[in-house]
């Protein structure tokens, strides 16, 4: 019996360890309970009224993150209203870079006035069950009853030095597509950025 | 005369730090189906401080594999607009391996081109010879185990 429960166990382990492969397009995204810099913890499940959200993976010292900043300010802005709203994740070792520690990202939140919340996921659970690998790395999930299902992975534009040369919008485009419930194509995208610092 | 002089200056002038080259060219250059070279290929950007970190294990591996037909290219992906920010770097660290500016536009439709494994984070590293790929790894490397790995390859 014994060996029977700790073969359970193995099997367990090995099934919900997922590695490097996070979610794909229509997997169930879990939720999360993370810190925010307002100083309070924040789950998605606290927004009743939203639809559904974009978690952007992102952190304060990436060019590419900060090259972002205001787009995704101005993301929350356009579709929070609608249903849709930001939130922001920090999972990179502070180690590695100190200015993405709490502090930092309090800092950053107050000096780029922030409108969406800022969340430090410090053992870096979230970062690994959702897969993000690199900032900002955008995941845009739907409410379904009580699941969040994943309907985008990817970038927010096709150009993330020019914000006046984007022609593709991949995040707008998606949520677009959910808000006229349309299949979200792309719904997938690639970008070039930092990789997620992980704890040594 | 003044012509001979003219003539020596120019051959005596470094040549250009870096080559900016679309995908293109960098993929014929690459893909040489013609010769044994290994090409080892490390994408990287100045801006990129894990890549900066593990720049001289590229360094000492192009300088102790070179009369071994190993080549070392060190392609950035630093913003265009960077292009003197990142000649300035290459010249005031003295990097011998030859450097590239990768000017191929929307990444969503390159990285696959590139290697449909790749996120796109960066340090990235891809060995090739004769056109085919024998390694790809997404993230860092420790000077053993790179030099490790070319060794692995040549033998």
């Amino acid at each position: 019996m014994n060996r029977l429960i700790l073969l359970a166990t193995a099997f367990f382990i090995l099934v919900s360890f997922k590695p490097d492969g996070g979610y794909k397009v229509g997997d169930v995204a879990t939720d999360f309970k993370l810190l925010n810099v307002t100083g309070s913890k924040i789950s998605l499940a606290d927004n009743k009224v939203a639809q559904g959200f974009i978690v952007v993976f992102t952190c304060n010292h990436c060019p590419f993150s900060v090259k972002y900043e205001d787009r995704i300010n101005d993301l929350n802005k356009k579709y929070a209203a609608k249903g849709y709203p930001v939130v922001a994740i920090n999972s990179n070792d502070a180690l590695q870079y100190e200015e993405d520690d709490f502090d930092g990202m309090v800092k950053r939140a107050k000096e780029k006035d922030f409108s969406f919340p800022y969340l430090y996921d410090e053992t870096q659970a979230i970062a690994r069950s959702y897969g993000a690998t690199r900032t900002p790395h955008v995941y845009i999930v739907q409410k379904e009853k009580d699941d969040l299902i994943v309907r985008y992975i990817g970038a927010i534009d096709d150009n993330a030095d020019d914000v006046a040369a984007v022609k593709q919008k991949y995040v707008e485009n998606a949520v677009d597509n959910l808000l006229a419930a349309k299949p979200v194509s792309p719904d997938f995208t690639k970008a070039i950025g930092c990789s997620i610092k992980w704890k040594k | 005369m003044l012509l001979f002089i003219l003539h020596l200056l120019f051959l005596l002038l470094p040549a250009e730090p870096v080559q900016e080259v679309t995908l293109e060219q960098f993929q014929t250059r690459v893909i040489q189906h013609d010769n044994d070279t290994l090409y080892v290929v490390n994408f990287w950007a100045t801006w990129c401080k894990p890549c900066v970190a593990e720049l001289p294990y590229f360094e000492a591996a192009g300088e102790k594999y070179k009369s071994q037909n190993v080549k070392v290219l060190l392609v950035s992906l630093d913003f265009i607009r960077d292009k003197q920010k990142l000649e300035k770097f290459v010249v005031e660290r003295t990097i011998k391996n030859e450097v590239m500016l990768l000017n191929a536009g929307n990444p969503n439709l390159w990285i696959d081109k590139i290697e449909p494994e790749w996120g796109g984070a960066i340090p990235a590293t891809i060995l090739y010879r004769k056109g085919e790929k024998l390694f790809f790894r997404e993230g860092e490397f420790q000077q053993t185990e790179l030099d490790s790995l070319i060794q692995t390859k040549l033998n």
